[in-house]
């Protein structure tokens, strides 16, 4: 195991295992922006606060900080410490809303 | 490679699910209660599930020389509903002489309330009272970092609770490292979509080392892969690392937390079930 957390594979290694998936996801995170641009209503998604928070992720991923997924990770997350006082719904749904509905 | 599948919700899945997972190297599956993916409306259904848990999955899995064990707790998504936790909790003892049942699980919270905190807190006690292990969920998407977080300060209240019992589920990136720093057992969930993703898994692995973390499909009723450790298997070989380190964190660690139970035994099979000198 290597005590610095690093991966077994040399940096070239790395690209010629992973760079094919890699561009498939890019791919289909670009084609997931353009359909939200072709929406049937052209609504603007930067109103929906998970798109806020994937604008936010968007800007780390083309950053040349370390620790990318833990930071993106973070951005997702209910920063707060406060229980609910109630169960608001069953499921998550993957973004933080800083202004809940009110139900 | 022999493995022991952490964390398998078979009651979701078919008989052929099994037969694949033992040609895919598994010996050992261990399956928390969990939600059914609707409310149950009474205590009594929990009676028959742990019955199924405890009586019919052991006998399935042995067709294909696979030792089940389970852990018996109403299921943090139903852990809003008091008056039912109160009933279920009642009923919970008489299950745990099974010669399966190795502790309570998965207990923990969904949307982070506090009826659902203080149904964690009434499992935690049920535990220690009875001398239990327990494994705990830590909830999905943007509620798992403050969920891990409240978890943890509430675990560190009880000082007779020996972290190493303790396994905290579904860690991801922002979470992993504040659960092994608090001594706990914690465990990768391997899901097509949400969760861990393979590549991220063996991130982890090389990023915080392999003490303490266990692997495991988390299998169920929704979009899952039953034989996502064997994958987790090759992926870590695409990158070159050792089978002595693969082995430890699919066997090795697991079957060193579960022999804690006391109860916990493989299949009769040629298994060479020592643990190596360098786990923790």
């Amino acid at each position: 195991m290597n005590k610095q957390g690093r991966c077994p594979l040399t940096t070239s290694q790395i690209i010629d295992e992973y760079f094919i998936e890699n561009r498939t996801r890019i791919l289909d995170v670009a084609a997931y922006l353009d359909r939200l641009l072709r929406s049937a209503n052209s609504q603007p998604a930067g109103e929906d606060f998970r798109m806020q928070a994937f604008e936010q992720a968007l800007h780390i991923l083309s950053s040349t900080e370390p620790n990318k997924v833990d930071h993106i990770q973070l951005v997702f997350s209910d920063p707060t410490t406060e229980l609910k006082a109630h169960l608001d719904t069953k499921s998550a749904s993957g973004a933080w809303n800083p202004v809940p509905e009110v139900r | 490679m022999y493995y022991i599948e952490m964390h398998g919700h078979m009651v979701s899945r078919t008989t052929d699910d099994y037969r694949e997972m033992a040609m895919a190297g598994c010996v050992a599956v261990s399956e928390p209660a969990f939600w059914a993916g609707w409310d149950r409306q009474s205590a009594d259904s929990f009676d028959d599930y742990f019955r199924q848990l405890t009586d019919f999955e052991p006998k399935r899995a042995s067709q294909f020389f696979i030792r089940h064990v389970s852990w018996l707790c109403l299921n943090p998504k139903e852990g809003e509903d008091r008056r039912l936790t109160a009933e279920v909790l009642k009923r919970i003892p008489k299950f745990l002489d099974r010669p399966n049942v190795v502790g309570i699980g998965e207990i923990g919270m969904n949307r982070v309330t506090r009826n659902e905190v203080d149904t964690f807190i009434d499992h935690i006690r049920l535990a220690l009272d009875y001398n239990q292990m327990i494994l705990i969920h830590t909830p999905h998407l943007e509620d798992k970092y403050k969920g891990t977080r409240v978890t943890i300060d509430n675990l560190v209240k009880f000082q007779n609770l020996d972290p190493n019992r303790v396994l905290i589920d579904h860690a991801e990136e922002h979470t992993v490292g504040m659960i092994l720093e608090h001594g706990f057992y914690t465990g990768l969930t391997l899901y097509p979509n949400t969760k861990v993703s393979l590549a991220r898994a063996v991130d982890m692995i090389e990023k915080y080392g392999p003490d303490r973390i266990t692997i495991s499909s988390a299998c169920d009723w929704g979009p899952s892969v039953p034989t996502a450790v064997p994958q987790l298997m090759l992926e870590m070989r695409r990158r070159g690392h050792s089978e002595e380190l693969i082995r430890k964190l699919v066997f090795e660690n697991p079957l060193k937390f579960l022999m804690q139970s006391g109860k916990f035994e493989l299949p009769r099979l040629d298994i060479h079930a020592t643990v190596s000198h360098t786990a923790p």
